[in-house]
């Protein structure tokens, strides 16, 4: 691709669409790794251009000709913008990029960032770039071995079927001894959750070692399943400073006796995937807590979708992940939440634009993570729950347990009684989502915990328009829209 | 106390109407229906015995055999648990989508739990069904010998 200027190889600058990342015609092959990006382009240049400086920045280019290229076969490493749209009226693009599979290293999560969002996103030329969504195609997918037990595997460790499952994130999140901190693990338990949670900032701290930590939680969760006949759990939170921390803490785990872990998102990929063999050999349920996320999945126009973090994590291997409540507290757009689901549950994800989907993604059988819903939710959502989210998730109650005006364990019962209320209703082929109040109130009726629950939350909402929304959606949804 | 194994424990036990209702959305499903049974709630006796084999191709229409089978397993097992499960075949679940506890002893002792302290504060906990003080078939207030009835009268 000589330009009348300049040759190929002539030292000095040559445009990167010219280099060979631009190439319109290109057809994916089936072994490509696939990337959408929302660029935005600094005023002037050349959507074209940023583009393929993208794709170039993220696989093979520096910002002059390299006589080097010539030593390999350098088409062949070189990724290939193949195509540009123009989002609406806006300033923005979505440019699609292959990479050829040998870009990167089985079962590597952190060399695949490494490439895909290395140094690409501080690029000057761009004034913000979200990498959107990402195809894995199954040859790279199989270097992976995904969720250490999977929705299925899971569902029958616990011998839970046909519900969502619940728990509850300990609170006051910081501050409780050990002690107290167990009590709210056994009251929430023995009420009718099937798991408690360690908060993502509870590691181990001057007011509770983790070592205590762990030797209560196991005590009440023992207690609450023998005064209920089933399987219980708590996140153990095995988040520590370094990696022989986090297998100390999780050695302990395993020692006294507990089913499941967590780790936060912020110790990093190569961690989290350590954690995750170390879990499978070990046969401990995983949580995956997405402490920070926000501060990069959040804005549409710059950092990193999160059904891409969310992808990530499903290959690295996470049983549970947080993944939004549509209707809690924190940012959730629900068509783009339901994107999120579906990439963390589904065997096929079909493109779809409304739910953000880019690319058809088989997920050659890799098994499905549980996504959790945590974060201002109480028992009067439950259909508005079940409806967006599904019967596969972890719905997670912390102050719409503990909360409860009745305390604890009665929190946890109006929870339960609540979401086997709503699925009662659901498989008797009842419209819930509509009749979801009126069912509550009737299973309220046998349920005081239920119907004071109801009472005490019946205002609570958090009605705020999304920051983020697929391009499909013609304004902000909110869940009232 | 009451066992809260399955999936609608919190709620009163479900009249017979509610819990044809509940077949019929399985059917509907394309799932298989089994009636199993035991008298070992511990939580991890995955394997309950099966009163027979599963039901499989029956259409929603067919939920009245259903409950007839039901029916018949409760009379045939009297003081035992009797839950029904579904199962879904198709590919990526093949594994149970419903568990009913359809029938209880009238009287549930519980579970005892034991401590073993063993070293630098650790616990080793197990859980013992009270039940199990008892051999097998003669618990919840049963003097048999053997594990109740199969559905034709014959011993299990």
């Amino acid at each position: 691709m000589a330009t009348d200027q300049k040759d190929r190889w002539d030292a000095g600058v040559t445009p990167y669409a010219e280099m060979g990342y631009w190439d319109a015609d290109y057809e994916p092959k089936d072994t490509d790794v696939l990337a959408a990006f929302r660029i935005t382009p600094q005023p002037g240049v050349d959507p074209i251009e940023a583009a393929a400086a993208v794709a170039g920045e993220s696989s093979t280019a520096t910002w002059t000709v390299v006589w080097t290229d010539r030593l390999t076969p350098h088409e062949h490493y070189q990724a290939k913008a193949y195509s540009v749209e123009q989002v609406g009226e806006t300033d923005q693009y979505i440019a699609k990029i292959a990479y050829d599979i040998d870009l990167f290293e089985e079962g590597s999560i952190p060399n695949m960032t490494s490439s895909i969002i290395g140094n690409v996103f501080g690029f000057k030329a761009l004034k913000a770039l979200r990498l959107e969504d990402m195809r894995i195609p199954p040859h790279y997918l199989k270097t992976f071995q995904g969720p250490p037990h999977g929705i299925v595997m899971e569902r029958e460790y616990l011998d839970k079927f046909g519900r969502p499952l619940l728990g509850a994130t300990t609170k006051p999140k910081l501050g409780l001894s050990a002690k107290n901190y167990g009590r709210v693990v056994y009251e929430a338990l023995r009420g009718g959750l099937d798991f408690t949670k360690d908060d993502e900032n509870i590691n181990s701290q001057p007011f509770m070692r983790w070592r205590d930590r762990y030797i209560h939680a196991m005590e009440a969760v023992n207690r609450a399943s023998a005064v209920t006949g089933e399987v219980k759990g708590h996140y153990l939170n095995v988040t520590a400073p370094d990696m022989e921390g986090m297998y100390e803490r999780a050695e302990f785990a395993k020692e006294v006796g507990s089913i499941i872990i967590m780790q936060d998102l912020t110790v990093g990929y190569a961690a989290m995937q350590s954690m995750s063999k170390w879990a499978r050999a070990n046969g401990m349920i995983l949580h995956l807590h997405r402490a920070g996320h926000a501060t990069y999945t959040r804005q549409k126009n710059h950092g990193v979708n999160f059904r891409v973090i969310a992808k990530w994590c499903r290959m690295l291997g996470v049983d549970h992940i947080h993944a939004g409540t549509v209707v809690g507290k924190l940012e959730g757009d629900p068509n783009a939440t339901k994107g999120y689901y579906d990439v963390c549950r589904e065997r096929y994800n079909p493109a779809n634009p409304e739910t953000g989907i880019y690319f058809d993604q088989d997920w050659a059988s890799l098994p499905g993570m549980f996504p959790v819903a945590s974060g201002g939710i109480h028992a009067g959502q439950m259909h508005q729950l079940l409806h967006y989210l599904g019967e596969d998730t972890v719905l997670q109650f912390g102050g719409g347990t503990i909360g409860h005006p009745m305390g604890i364990a009665a929190g946890a019962t109006a929870n339960r009684v609540a979401v086997e209320a709503i699925i009662q209703a659901r498989n008797e082929g009842r419209d819930y989502f509509e009749e979801g109040p009126d069912i509550l109130k009737q299973a309220g009726k046998r349920s005081k915990e239920l119907s004071s629950a109801l009472e005490v939350w019946k205002d609570v909402t958090f009605e705020f328009e999304s920051t983020d929304t697929p391009d499909s959606t013609p304004t902000p949804t909110t869940t009232s829209a | 106390m009451r066992i809260t194994q399955g999936t609608f424990s919190f709620l009163p036990d479900l009249t017979d109407e509610q819990l044809e209702a509940q077949m019929r959305y399985a059917l509907r499903n394309g799932w298989a229906i089994m009636v199993e049974h035991t008298d070992d709630p511990h939580p991890r006796n995955a394997f309950w015995d099966m009163w027979d084999q599963p039901f499989f191709d029956l259409a929603e229409d067919d939920s009245e055999e259903v409950m007839d089978h039901i029916r018949q397993a409760r009379e045939g097992l009297p003081e035992r648990y009797v839950k029904v499960v579904c199962y879904d075949a198709s590919l990526g679940r093949q594994s149970s989508m419903l568990s009913i506890i359809v029938q209880r002893p009238s009287d549930e002792p519980g579970f005892r739990l034991e401590r073993r302290e063993t070293h630098d504060r650790t616990i080793d906990y197990q859980l013992h069904p009270y039940a199990q003080e008892d051999p097998a078939g003669r618990r919840y207030g049963q003097t048999g010998s053997h594990n109740g009835a199969g559905p034709d009268g014959s011993p299990l």
